[in-house]
């Protein structure tokens, strides 16, 4: 173990599609963020296919962490502890970076901490922003999770709203599909969208009357897909440009439409994006005007950081252990980890 | 010559460390929980009981395949981050070459039996020399009918082991035309023991593997590679 007073983290991230390893040192210093992506086998299947992600994150895992050590110019010498996601996501492909950071913290005996998918997301907001702290709002959208949620402290979290059917990210997915975009839905249909009118089409806003600050987007895709039958029907032409815009409209206004109140109600002063969707840049705008227009300090991290990496898992990990959060060897994946549970 | 082996592909967890000639320890589970979570903590006990030094190992041997798939990722993950925190090679022991190897000088064929869903089964055909270890027929995953069409062919007494003994009891009854049968309790499972006597072979012959070329053998695509390929090619 080092002995100056540097916290280094050699972090592993395999809940989905994405095999990381990255070294973080005091939470926000990124030393190597080392990503395989396996989007391309995918592709072929119009979406991840859970057995096949856990086979090559297996092959991978082993390369990943070394080039992460190797960019970092590191050793496990150096690492004093290693932070591992543990759900929620694909138990076969979380299993594959659980069952290897424990070896390895067993090994060596580097302590271990299993760390939040969600809170990896939020927390790469820290490695963007060094100078972000609790407690701030946060809105994290991606393939699996719709979550606005609000950062207490570190480590502490209070869920003000979710989706109550699919992700923001998965119904960008199914509508992707439904015009002949392909996978993955949201990077393509926010190309498109650039060339289409996103007020052609009224799509339905749909607000889950619960008082809180749930979403639901699975009305939204079905009223799209609603749309596409009645075009055809009807022998009316389909503009893949107009129905990509305006469906892309719909969910961001949902979105915005939270994010106001949250806001308004809460009074916080700072807000910050997180997850795969978050890198869209329409939606990016929009949430920054809807920030500037209250004076609120809007936060977002690049695109890579969006994205599943592990370097986020590093940034988590690193605020759990100064805390003293330690996992034992019998930590397990578990698919639908609650934020905020252990 | 010390090896550290682990067998997590079917329902048994076990890890074993073997010194050369003599198995130092072995810890065999047979119950309901997760391998995820007992894997590690049984190596753990085992290690502090035998007072194990893990960097006077020479080699992490891993049942490397086929089983279920989960429970095979859990022993290559774990033996793959053993191996790099270690920096030790890796030596993949085929599955069911292992689960024969518990019947190491039986003078009857030795048929391994792992259920492998859909009516197939993981399975070879072994015999025994004096201790020399044959395999007449690779580990494969077949239909049950066709490996006891084989062993009738054959015409030699044969003893029948692992988990798809009780799977498949009633259909061997039926059909099987030669002198059967069944292991024991204490050695008709998957034993690290075993891995790790055929690993020490396996290293005495140079069998070894960096630790991050390793991949479980499945012997099996994916659901969704099988029913792309079936749609792409049309039923055989």
């Amino acid at each position: 173990m080092n002995s100056n007073k540097e916290v280094r983290i050699l972090a592993i991230e395999s809940s989905c599609d994405e095999t990381a390893a990255a070294v973080v040192v005091n939470g926000r210093d990124v030393r190597s963020n080392i990503i395989a992506s396996q989007i391309d086998l995918h592709t072929l299947y119009g979406g991840v296919v859970p057995e096949i992600a856990s086979r090559k994150h297996i092959e991978k895992i082993n390369q990943v962490i070394l080039e992460a050590l190797k960019e970092a110019d590191m050793t496990l010498d150096d690492i004093d502890a290693i932070g591992v996601t543990y759900g929620p996501g694909l138990v076969g492909a979380l299993l594959v970076g659980v069952a290897e950071a424990k070896a390895i913290s067993y090994a060596r005996n580097i302590p271990l901490i299993g760390v939040h998918h969600i809170e990896g997301h939020i927390s790469a907001n820290y490695i963007e922003n060094k100078e972000l702290e609790p407690p701030f709002l946060c809105l994290i959208v991606s393939g699996g999770h719709t979550h606005l949620v609000k950062v207490v402290d570190y480590g502490k979290y209070e869920i003000l709203g979710r989706t109550m059917d699919d992700a923001a990210g998965e119904a960008f997915d199914k509508v992707a599909r439904a015009i002949g975009l392909g996978y993955p839905g949201g990077p393509k249909i926010e190309k498109v969208s650039h060339e289409g009118n996103p007020k052609a089409i009224d799509f339905p806003r749909a607000r889950v009357a619960d008082g809180a600050y749930n979403f639901s987007f699975s009305g939204m895709k079905s009223a799209v897909l609603n749309y596409l039958n009645g075009c055809q029907m009807k022998g009316i032409e389909i503009v893949q440009a107009d129905v990509a815009a305006s469906f892309q409209q719909a969910v961001i206004d949902v979105l915005i439409g939270n994010i106001e109140r949250a806001l308004e109600e809460t009074g916080m002063e700072k807000f910050a994006i997180a997850g795969g969707v978050a890198s869209n840049g329409t939606l990016r705008n929009a949430v920054q005007e809807a920030c500037e227009k209250r004076g609120v300090k809007f936060y977002r991290p690049s695109p890579i950081l969006c994205t599943d990496n592990a370097a986020m898992i590093g940034a988590a990990a690193y605020y759990d252990y100064m805390a003293g959060v330690r996992s034992g060897l019998d930590l397990n994946a578990v698919p639908n980890l609650k934020l905020g549970e252990r | 010559m010390k090896i550290l082996a682990i067998d997590s592909s079917g329902l048994v967890a076990s890890v074993a460390v073997i010194s050369d000639d003599n198995l130092l320890g072995e810890f065999t589970m047979n119950y309901k929980k997760t391998h995820s979570q007992t894997l590690l903590p049984m190596l753990d006990d085992m290690a502090k009981m035998i007072d194990l030094d893990l960097s006077t190992l020479d080699a992490i041997a891993v049942a490397g395949g086929p089983g279920s798939f989960t429970g095979l990722r859990i022993g290559s993950a774990t033996a793959k981050g053993l191996a790099l925190a270690l920096d030790k090679p890796l030596i993949s022991v085929p599955t069911v070459d292992a689960l024969a190897y518990n019947l190491c000088g039986h003078r009857d064929l030795v048929c391994p039996l792992m259920d492998a869903r859909r009516n197939q089964t993981y399975t070879g055909l072994y015999c025994f020399v004096g201790n020399q270890f044959q395999i007449i027929k690779e580990q494969c995953a077949v239909d049950i009918g066709a490996i006891l069409a084989e062993i009738n062919t054959i015409g030699r007494s044969v003893v029948f082991l692992g988990d798809g003994v009780p799977v498949f009891k009633d259909y061997i009854k039926e059909n099987i035309k030669v002198d059967y049968t069944f292991a024991p309790a204490h050695m008709n499972k998957q034993r690290a023991g075993a891995v790790a006597a055929l690993a020490s072979e396996y290293y005495a012959e140079g069998k070894l593997q960096d630790a991050k070329d390793h991949k479980p053998e499945y012997l099996r695509l994916s659901q969704a590679e099988r029913e792309r390929l079936e749609k792409e090619n049309g039923p055989d």
